[in-house]
């Protein structure tokens, strides 16, 4: 039924996610050896090698019969009678991703190229770059969970390297190494969930789990429960939900290509795409995917009300993130795969565009991050203000953008979803209202009204964002008509069977749903008039108790490091010695104590010995006199 | 024949090297270094050119020793045994290569202990009397006491009384173990015997079989290290040199897990059934707890050495889950550790022959000056959190994946490791390279560059195709 | 002539032996004790005698002519080291002889 093929048949779809290792390797090697122009048309053309080889796949799946393509390149190792091999699975969901990692990433790596050309490690940085491509296509291209743990890990690692790349900054490093710990958690779940998985069906192969599934349990099974709440366990960690978000806002560290390329189009959304490659196992356990969700819906909230007090502009963004992977999450658990994962693409559209318009702005401001020391750009970079326009368009669903139709389609879905209802379409629409409040507070802010810091005048900036656009038209253009990309996704979610009665709706649902933006806006109009408005009074954040609570991300990282960090470090520090050690070490000081005894006695002076002996003989009398009467 | 020739080969040269020292100055590493590449090249020729099959043990040797008692030398190997000894010699090379210039002592003597060791270790993979096998592993532990005593750190003489004291307690345990032994199979057949297939064709009753069992337990425990003997460890590898770490790590543990496989696992298999669930509770216990005290810890060899506590804990925990696939993950363990922490244990001579420091809190930063260094030390610090792509990775997880099968609770818990070992092995990294620049210091040498990249291959190599481990060992897998 | 009785010879000779034996330990001074020494040899040599009388037979005296000869011999080495001690240490204080301790 699936077309498979051996290393030698399909070249194209084996050698994918290799060019950029081999970019990778030489990059490492070379490194500062390498000229600025060599190390970019290495790893520029390493991805566009990968994009070129996804756009032919996808142009060859369409021949296929099942639309399926698998290519094994090796046998990786044997668990019991499963084989678990190298190979690459194509269908249609991995095609969309595998395009929007190749695709988006081509473009964020040109940008990159541009953006880091002065650090003087710019051969490191595109070397990590290109490793993460390679780590994400195999994620997204894996044809079992393990291969797929290896992408899952591989980009763990990358992220971990990005985040802390100028890592002679102590915060990095430990933004670095919390996105590393905290994801950590979510990958040890889904182990467990892959434990349970094999002992329950002795298979890892995602296409024979999600069949076996199907075929062998029942709707509710309580294995598949587990499983997939394990499973979920992983994705929450991977792309930044409830309860394992805290680590996306910090991860704003590394260099924004980072943060577009990982923490914003490509990795955060693995947690996404597991859950739809899964999907076959999740319907099964339909309580989890209301967990799903409901998880999605609480961040999505809880994301835009962090996302309005923000006052770093990539903070702002990473929240927007958060809520944005909120949405995806909400439609996986309603069962709208093919809404969320169509929101995955065109979130990775504007989220890249905005991210690297955010990008270019704060390059050209010398690294100004701070909304409240903005203000007034529109005037300075009136194209930048145009492309970041037209990405928070994109982010707010105004109508006709993609933004628009991926939102709406996942709205739609959710009031008559047997796992989803009413309660969660409202949490979307309040959602979509805090999206459009927090885009305009930063646009506002940031491109409006007056300029708020004095600016140098540096006539380099120009040639260097003209050097920035050339992406980001593209990904503008993408933003705009993403929207009319068909993803015709019908072939992988075949058990998608729950057929929604979209009759019983009430006809109001849709013009709320797409009037919701625009009440945002008109209330930030009129709520930010300030934030707007060449007044001359200076603008200050709000400093009260609730506004500083929420800008910390609601308190979940106070609560973590005092109920968490804080009792491992203690135990640590507490234990540092090694509590079992010292009881061994007892009998070395039982035995040292009398060995001092005994050695104290031993004091060389004549007379002691002579009353040792004395009391000897007055106590073996005794004995023996004791012993004879 | 070849063990034999192989042993006494290299306690030959041992001791040409010892004196040599005497005549030329650095003679002794060259011969060191010739001797053991020379019989790595002559184990693998001969192994592959022998008609034999190595798929269950194949007696190489058997001769009379001390008749009265019957006492045999009797040399035999398996794949088991193969894929270790080789580990052995690979990291032997690795050894003397680390400490080519950080010896600068008594050179000669120190390189006769180190061949003496390897010979010990060798035999002690393939010796099949027990009353040979208790000798070589004797032999291989005095001259590494002798490492740790003469040429150790600042507490030498502490660590090495230690690891002494603590491995002849627990060898002691051994003997009366096999001395019962041997006297029961006197009081079933009529005849003393040590030979290991005599011993295998025994039926110990469970009651007898529970106490020896537990004696060859508590030696191969302390050994490995386990869970409440495991405080030898920290001392004896933070206080050894370079090569004695490595050596300890890589492959003196390794006895430990082999003695368990063979003498506990596969002598008494009931006896190690029943006592199954609290040995995967102390594996268990050793993962986290290993985990934890790893974290803690400020000096990188300490560090490293609580971490091989938590490694060795998998490798407890697979072993006694009897089944196949927990038991493949764990001889892949066995050989991924052995080359993660053996790498790790050179990245630290490295760093100490620079920094002359081991303390974590002095460094920082060193990755500007020394690229390569901790690009290797990021890849190291990887493999032994069980990064994917590296071998530590399909050995944790084909054993986790095995003994979920068996103690499904436990594995929970055991797999809470992965957070543990994440969070040391990122502190261990970011501590030395990342942050401030603390020094300037040279990049790698060409000869360390030559043990950093070999070591990872390897990592690599079976990361990612350990069928090269396993097509070799399918067949001697549990029932 | 009454005899004296045993017990009180006995009595007699383990007080002198007591006395003797605490002079050994408290002295300090080296020829104390050797005098002290002399007072328990003497008191054994009560002992003997008076064993001797009360079992009519002369071993008892034999005895204390070879503690006698005993004593003297131990007085004539103990002074010579007595002699020597004084000479390399200026001191007769035996608590300086610790040389040997544990």
């Amino acid at each position: 039924m699936i077309n498979s093929y051996s290393f030698f048949e399909s070249p194209i779809l084996a050698l994918l996610p290799f060019y950029p290792l081999l970019s990778f390797l030489l990059l490492i090697t070379f490194a500062k050896r390498l000229s600025w122009s060599q190390a970019s048309f290495l790893s520029i053309g390493a991805i566009g090698l990968s994009a070129l080889s996804s756009a032919v796949m996808v142009y060859q799946l369409q021949d296929q019969d099942f639309q399926i393509i698998t290519v094994t390149l090796w046998s990786w190792f044997s668990v019991g009678n499963a084989q678990v091999n190298v190979s690459f699975y194509l269908d249609a969901l991995s095609s969309v991703m595998m395009m929007v990692v190749s695709g988006v990433g081509l473009l964020i790596h040109i940008y990159a190229a541009a953006y880091m050309k002065t650090d003087e490690n710019f051969s490191r940085f595109m070397a990590y770059m290109n490793l993460f491509i390679v780590a994400m296509l195999i994620l997204v291209l894996a044809d079992n969970l393990v291969l797929l743990y290896l992408g899952w890990e591989g980009v763990g690692l990358c992220s971990f390297l990005l985040i802390g790349f100028w890592y002679q900054e102590k915060a990095n490093v430990l933004a670095a190494r919390k996105a590393f710990i905290v994801t950590r958690i979510g990958d040890t779940a889904m182990a467990i969930g892959l434990f349970m998985l094999f002992s329950a069906l002795g298979v890892l192969n995602i296409v024979d789990v999600n069949q076996m599934a199907q075929n062998s349990w029942q709707v509710g099974n309580e294995s598949a429960y587990w499983i997939a709440l394990l499973l979920l366990g992983g994705a929450v960690g991977k792309s930044a939900q409830l309860p394992l978000q805290t680590w996306l806002p910090d991860a704003m560290a590394g260099p924004t290509p980072v943060s577009a390329l990982i923490h914003a189009a490509t990795m955060v959304t693995a947690g996404v795409y597991l859950i739809a490659r899964m999907n076959g196992l999740f319907l099964l356990a339909p309580e989890v995917m209301q967990y799903v969700a409901w998880l999605g819906a609480f961040t999505l909230l809880l994301a835009g009300v962090a996302a309005l007090v923000q006052t770093d502009i990539k903070r702002v963004l990473a929240y927007s993130t958060m809520s944005q992977i909120g949405y995806m999450m909400l439609a996986l658990g309603a069962g709208a795969w093919s809404a969320g994962v169509f929101h995955l693409m065109t979130h990775a559209f504007f989220k890249a565009l905005l991210f690297l318009t955010a990008g270019s702005v704060i390059l050209a401001l010398h690294h100004q991050q701070n909304l409240f020391k903005m203000g007034g750009l529109s005037k300075r970079f009136p194209i930048e203000t145009g492309l970041f326009f037209i990405g928070l368009i994109c982010l707010v669903a105004l109508p006709g953008t993609s933004g628009f139709f991926s939102k709406e389609a996942i709205i739609a879905e959710l009031w008559s979803s047997p796992t989803a209802g009413a309660g969660l379409w409202w949490c979307a629409i309040i959602g979509a209202l805090l999206t459009s409040i927090y885009s305009c507070r930063l646009f506002f802010l940031a491109f409006l009204g007056q300029n708020r810091e004095e600016m140098h005048k540096n006539d380099s900036v120009g040639d260097e964002l003209s050097r920035l656009r050339l992406p980001l038209i593209f990904l503008a253009v993408l933003s705009l008509f993403g929207g009319l990309i068909s993803l015709d996704l019908s072939s992988v979610f075949i058990a998608n069977t729950s057929i929604i009665e979209h009759s019983k709706e009430p006809s109001w649902l849709h013009p709320v749903a797409i009037t919701t933006p625009f009440i945002g806006i008109v209330f930030s109009w009129f709520y930010f008039k300030q934030y707007r408005r060449n007044t001359g009074k200076p603008i200050v954040e709000s400093q009260t108790a609730f506004v500083k609570f929420c800008r910390n991300g609601l308190g979940f990282d106070t609560l973590y490091y005092s109920c968490l960090v804080r009792p491992y470090c203690w135990l640590a520090k507490v234990n540092r010695l090694d509590i079992i050690d010292q009881i061994i070490m007892l009998n070395a000081w039982y035995i040292t104590l009398w060995h001092d005894a005994l050695s104290a006695l031993q004091n060389g002076k004549l007379r002691w010995y002579a009353a040792a002996l004395g009391l000897g003989v007055v106590c073996l009398a005794g004995v023996l006199i004791g012993g004879n009467s | 024949m070849i063990i034999t020739i192989i042993m006494i080969g290299l306690l030959i040269s041992g001791t040409l090297a010892w004196f040599s020292e005497g005549i030329k100055v650095n003679s002794a590493r060259w011969i060191a270094i010739y001797t053991v590449f020379g019989f790595f090249v002559f184990f693998v020729t001969s192994i592959i050119l022998t008609p034999l099959s190595f798929n269950e043990l194949t007696l190489l040797t058997r001769l009379p020793w001390i008749d009265s008692l019957h006492i045999e030398y009797a040399i035999a190997l398996d794949y088991l045994s193969i894929i270790l000894i080789l580990l052995t010699f690979f990291l032997a090379i690795i050894c003397i290569l680390v400490s080519w210039q950080e010896i600068t002592d008594k050179k000669g003597f120190y390189y006769f202990n180190l061949l003496a060791t390897f010979a010990g270790i060798i035999g002690v993979f393939s010796a099949t009397d027990l009353f040979l096998f208790f000798f070589f592993w004797e032999v291989m532990l005095l001259p590494m006491t002798a490492l740790i005593a003469i040429w150790g750190h600042e507490n030498r003489y502490f660590a090495a009384i230690k690891f002494f004291i603590f491995t002849q307690i627990s060898s002691l345990l051994m003997l009366v173990a096999i001395i019962a032994m041997a006297y029961f199979h006197y009081s079933q057949t009529g005849r003393m015997s040590f030979f290991y297939p005599d011993w295998l064709s025994l039926n110990v009753p469970i009651e007898i079989s529970r106490y020896i069992m537990l004696g060859f337990f508590i030696a191969f425990a302390v050994k490995l290290p386990s869970f409440p003997v495991h405080s030898w460890l920290p001392d004896a590898h933070t206080q050894a040199p370079t090569a004695g770490s490595v050596l300890l790590a890589g492959v003196l543990l390794k006895t430990g897990a082999y003695g368990l496989i063979r003498f506990v696992i596969f002598l008494f298999p009931q006896a190690a059934t029943e006592f199954a669930p609290i040995a995967a509770l102390l594996g268990v216990i050793s993962i986290l707890y290993g985990a934890k005290m790893a974290f803690a810890q400020t000096d990188f060899k300490r560090l490293v050495a609580y971490s091989s506590i938590s490694h060795m804990g998998f490798v407890m925990l697979a072993l006694f889950s009897f089944n196949t696939i927990a038991y493949q993950g764990a001889i892949i363990t066995l050989v991924a550790h052995g080359l993660s922490s053996a790498a790790l244990f050179s990245m630290a001579g490295m760093i100490y022959s620079r920094l002359h420091t081991r303390d974590l809190n002095n460094m920082g930063g060193l990755w500007s000056s020394a690229p390569r260094m901790g690009g290797f030390a990021l890849a190291f610090a990887a493999a032994a959190f069980g990064l994917p792509g590296l071998a530590n990775f399909v050995g944790e997880f084909l054993s986790l994946v095995g003994a979920y099968q068996v103690f499904p609770v436990t594995v929970i818990f055991a797999t809470f490791g992965l957070v543990g070992s994440a969070i040391y092995g990122m502190v261990l990294f970011q501590r030395c390279f990342q942050g401030p620049a603390s020094e300037e210091i040279v990049d790698l040498s060409a000869r360390e560059l030559v043990i950093s990249g070999s070591l990872f291959i390897m990592l690599v190599i079976f990361g990612l195709y350990p069928n090269l481990l396993f097509s070799y060992f399918t067949q001697i897998g549990i029932n | 002539m009454t005899a004296i009785p045993l017990e009180h010879v006995l009595i007699f000779a383990s007080i002198l032996f007591s006395i003797g034996f605490i002079g050994v330990i408290v002295r300090k001074n080296t020829l104390f004790m050797l005098m002290s020494l002399e007072v328990m040899l003497n008191s054994v040599g009560v002992a003997f005698i008076g064993a001797g009388s009360a079992w009519q037979q002369a071993d008892g005296q034999v005895m204390f002519i070879l503690i006698l000869t005993l004593a003297a011999a131990e007085v004539a080495v103990g002074l010579a080291l007595l002699i020597q001690m004084h000479q390399r240490f200026q001191s007769l204080n035996i608590d300086k002889l610790n040389k040997m301790r544990g």
